[in-house]
């Protein structure tokens, strides 16, 4: 009662073999792909890695570096013995190798299907360490001058330019932040001094932004400074102007970019993952083809191939008592022939027996 | 006295044919790699059209267009001509044909090194266009409001956001045109009555540039109003301050890239240009064995090859005899009629 049986004539295995053999060296090129997939998305992250607070995200590029090397490594030695099945003597080279790698492969499998859902999960992680990671990068602005810092304040504008973003959620952000260095405020001043005070910390806060955060398509020469305050500029309502700064916020923008990526990243691994499975599903038919092949004699006669021998229940329980009658492999089996168990029945000397012989 | 005259025994010839089916292939590509270069450029070019006055720089993509598919169709030709030029059945009716491909080839030949030449001499022109344009964008700058102008700030914005560049040549140019709208000026106040009153046409000029000159570089943050004060900010000194803005003019900025894109297309085009004058080369000598086999008795053996039948000079005394007779040959009719006219009176 086998599990999807097919019957092959030797026409048909020859061609299944070759067809395999392709199909493997295809599957080596999609590991390369795979590992290629990995490298662009470290890449990507590499390039704002100063706007994430950790680096607890690369676990998903290295997931898929690894998964890569190791798909063209099984897929190099499944083309090899898919090339090697056509010709039954250098098969028996194989054939004890061949279950254990196509179980290795079905384990390996998931671990591609694993790879596609993390892609897919990574995005809440992601939120968390973008909000931390610009709100940081939106406080240490104006630190030019401390090194280690000295470039957040390049990154956040071109940041802001390229993604046409401004601040963490909105523009308001940069109204809580002190972003203009105390060395370019003149502290004399009585209008700076009053902004100091005015406030606990003793920020100067102001309700302004930097020039990045201007929007190129505002038909109106943009307001950085004051925005709130109408009465500052001409012809000017900030509740009703809308084109002056970027609207959306840089954390928004930032995960909806590395969002299309992921997603356009685990669609590829999932399509890899099927054509693993196919490439897989063909090896087993091949395989279990040439063992009843061998089992038969005849080189040249039909065989049948299939995914099980027995029904998926009577393999599950064939193998969990395998896995039960591990641990007893000390205890004594109560069949075997060859070794003498004496019985208690024969243990027992009765005894009026004896005495009637006295 | 044949030109660079080669041997060609049988086996040889099919090596030179297969070889050259090869390298006509080759051509081929090198064709469509030429066409992608033309477009690659004209691309470039088209995106920076609202900056540029005239379009004649574009005669440069326009050739490399061209000769990329007339290329493409020659060496596909010349793939064909190799493929029968072994069976002694089929080859005859390309003979013909073979003269003029050499006169097309040569031509585009030609046409690349003019398109090399040209990127460099138009130099000028791209630079007087680049400067009549930049100079229309920064005028029109404020002209959101006008139709067929509104796009100008957008573009001149972005241009200097990624180019990092600030006006034509540096960012006085700012200076000399009113570059925010009277819409957004209050003229009831003294300050802007004052400035518009200070200079001849009645424009507000003011010592400050638009956001996109500044430089995200700066360690300050970027000081865009009253740039020649050094009173009105603090610590600051506009003779020194070199980080705040972009410092190069988009002029400048333009031409640069523009030849840059050039000089790296220029070794792909003189590379194209090589490989097509090698196909021409090995087609020629593949014509002449083959004609000198079939005039052989015996079509296998060796035959010779050549570049051109007699030496050079010959080979131009022959071409201008059959030139000057093609063009006198209405008189010679005329004459020997008048001869064999004066004949039969005379006799």
């Amino acid at each position: 009662m086998a599990v999807l049986k097919v019957t092959f004539t030797k026409a048909e295995r020859d061609k299944l073999a070759h067809v395999l053999w392709v199909l493997n060296w295809i599957s080596v090129v999609s590991g390369v792909i795979l590992f290629g997939l990995g490298v662009f998305l470290k890449v990507e992250i590499q390039k704002r890695q100063e706007l994430m607070s950790n680096h607890e995200i690369d676990y998903v590029p290295h997931m898929l570096l690894t998964t890569g090397i190791v798909a063209c490594c099984i897929n190099f030695l499944g083309g090899k013995i898919c090339y090697d099945c056509v010709d039954t003597t250098k098969f028996l080279r194989w054939k004890l190798v061949m279950l254990p790698y196509i179980v290795c492969t079905f384990f390996f499998t998931f671990c591609i299907l694993v790879g596609a859902l993390m892609c897919y999960t990574m995005h809440n992680k992601l939120d968390e360490l973008l909000y931390i990671g610009l709100r940081n990068a939106m406080r240490y602005y104006k630190d030019t001058d401390t090194p280690g810092r000295c470039y957040l304040k390049g990154t956040v504008d071109m940041l802001q330019i390229h993604f046409q973003c401004c601040g963490n959620a909105g523009y308001r952000d940069w109204f809580h932040i002190q972003w203009i260095s105390n060395r370019y405020l003149n502290m004399s001043s009585s209008e700076v001094m009053d902004r100091v005070r005015s406030n606990v910390d003793g920020k100067y806060l102001m309700d302004g932004v930097p020039f990045s955060c201007c929007n190129t398509y505002s038909p109106r020469p943009c307001i950085q400074h004051q925005v709130t305050n109408n009465s500052a500029h001409f012809n000017y309502d900030h509740q009703t102007d809308q084109r002056n700064l970027w609207k959306g916020g840089c954390r928004q923008a930032l995960l909806d970019h590395y969002t299309s990526i992921m997603q356009s990243i685990s669609l590829i691994v999932f399509l890899i993952w099927l054509f693993e499975l196919l490439v897989l599903t063909g090896v087993r038919y091949l395989q279990t083809a040439m063992e009843n092949l061998l089992r038969q004699g005849d080189p040249d006669s039909e065989s049948d191939g299939w995914i099980l021998e027995n029904s998926l229940a009577e393999t599950a329980r064939y193998n969990f008592n395998i896995i039960k009658n591990l641990g007893k492999c000390y205890q004594v089996d109560d069949d075997d022939p060859n070794i003498n168990i004496p019985t208690i029945a024969q243990q027992e000397v009765p005894p009026r027996q004896i005495l009637l012989e006295k | 006295m044949a030109l660079l005259k080669m041997k060609f025994p049988l086996q040889r010839r099919v090596r030179l044919a297969q070889g050259l089916w090869l390298l006509s292939w080759v051509a081929v590509m090198c064709g469509a790699f030429t066409f992608c270069l033309g477009i690659y450029l004209k691309t470039e070019l088209l995106r920076r059209a609202e900056v540029m006055d005239n379009s004649e720089i574009h005669v440069v993509p326009n050739i490399l267009i061209l000769v990329g598919i007339a290329s493409i169709g020659t060496n596909m030709f010349a793939g064909r001509v190799c493929q029968d030029s072994l069976d002694p059945a089929r080859f005859p009716r390309w003979k013909p044909l073979l003269l003029p491909w050499m006169a097309v080839a040569l031509l585009l030949c030609a046409l690349l090194i003019a398109s090399v030449v040209l990127s460099y001499c138009l130099q000028g022109s791209l630079e007087e266009s680049l400067k009549v344009g930049l100079r229309n964008g920064i005028r029109f700058y404020r002209d959101t409001d006008v139709p067929g102008r509104c796009f100008q700030k957008e573009t001149i914005d972005r241009l200097q956001m990624e180019l990092r560049c600030c006006g034509n040549n540096n960012h006085r140019d700012w200076f000399e045109v009113q570059w925010i709208s009277n819409r957004y000026l209050d003229f009831t106040s003294k300050e802007v009555k004052d400035r518009v009153r200070s200079n001849v046409d009645g424009r507000y000029l003011l010592d400050g540039v638009p956001f996109s000159c500044c430089n995200p570089s700066s360690p300050r943050p970027c000081l865009q109003q009253h740039l020649l004060d050094n009173k009105a900010h603090f610590n600051y000194e506009h003779q020194s301050e070199e980080l705040n803005l972009y410092n190069r003019g988009c002029r400048k900025a333009l031409v640069d890239y523009y030849m840059g894109l050039m000089n790296t297309i220029g070794p792909g085009i003189l590379s194209v240009i090589s490989m097509q004058l090698s196909v021409m080369v090995s087609l020629r000598y593949l014509q002449t064995a083959m004609e000198g086999a079939e005039a052989l008795e015996n079509p296998e053996d060796e035959s010779e090859g050549y570049i051109l039948e007699k030496g050079i000079y010959e080979t131009v005394a022959e071409a201008k005899a059959t030139t000057l007779s093609f063009f006198k040959f209405g008189t010679v009719e005329a004459e020997t009629t008048d001869a064999e006219k004066a004949a039969p009176e005379s006799g």
